[in-house]
């Protein structure tokens, strides 16, 4: 008798598996990788402005539209728009350059009731420094390395 | 790479860098800031090895819009100032590109501070 219920438990749980929808890591995967491109789609959209309308090369117009996105997210963040937003794209969100002035952006709301100086500024950076310092430090590593041995 | 194509390679390797950092996120213990250093020094290795630039060639804004392309911008400063000012060019260069962006998001994250209110 327990054996049979043991095989039937077995049966239930394959048969589970074969009614569950997708395992969300690969609905998140699809999700970001939609999201995300269509990010970059709008900045090479933005970018391509620069270049046509406002005579940029395709080098300078890289950061202008950086300046750009970030404005956009910033904004979007303030309105409470970005967030929503984040909570269907996951990484396609956050891994864009918006997402970093979104972490920038949204620290500082949060903290604002604790003042612009030990709330908004001392907050801004809570969950993008790591970035900026870790960056920062291979940039230098590996540009030393090239120093050295490409030699520029 | 110019016109259209250009649209297509943005979207696709814009969104499989995403989907890179979404399945680190799923399927490691890693945090999102974890994910988000490990690009950006992922970016800066990338360069160094001189494979991100033909990258923004290929892909335009699918490569420059992704948090990469911030390690990528750190090492390109960097690199360019010794040619100039030699080890030291190290350190004087390497926010020269990407001041642009970090200037951008503190300016722009200190004024919706001043203009909206947290929510949720």
């Amino acid at each position: 008798m327990s054996v049979k219920m043991a095989s039937d438990k077995a049966r239930y749980k394959s048969f589970l598996k074969t009614r569950q929808p997708g395992r969300p890591w690969f609905r998140n995967a699809i999700r970001a990788f939609l999201a995300g491109g269509s990010v970059c789609l709008v900045g090479q959209g933005v970018q391509e402005t620069f270049v046509h309308f406002f005579h940029f090369s395709e080098k300078t117009a890289g950061n202008p539209t950086v300046a750009i996105l970030i404005f956009v997210s910033s904004l979007l963040t303030g309105l409470g728009v970005y967030d929503r937003f984040g909570q269907w794209a996951g990484a396609g969100s956050s891994v864009p350059v918006t997402g970093f002035a979104n972490s920038i952006t949204s620290a500082a709301l949060e903290h604002k009731t604790e003042g612009y100086v030990a709330g908004v500024g001392a907050n801004m950076f809570r969950v993008a420094g790591p970035v900026i310092v870790f960056g920062v430090v291979a940039a230098f590593f590996v540009g030393l390395a090239r120093y050295l041995f490409v030699s520029g | 790479m110019t016109g259209v194509w250009l649209f297509v390679t943005a979207f696709v390797v814009g969104g499989l860098i995403c989907v890179v950092g979404q399945l680190l996120m799923d399927l490691t213990k890693l945090t999102p800031a974890h994910v988000m250093t490990l690009l950006v020094v992922a970016g800066a290795v990338l360069d160094g090895l001189g494979l991100y630039d033909p990258l923004i060639r290929f892909a335009g804004a699918g490569a420059t819009v992704p948090i990469t392309s911030f390690g990528n911008a750190l090492v390109d400063g960097a690199i360019a100032d010794t040619r100039q000012y030699g080890l030291l060019g190290l350190i004087t260069g390497i926010f020269e590109v990407t001041s642009a962006g970090i200037s951008a998001a503190i300016l722009f994250g200190f004024l919706a501070a001043l203009a909206f209110r947290a929510r949720g």
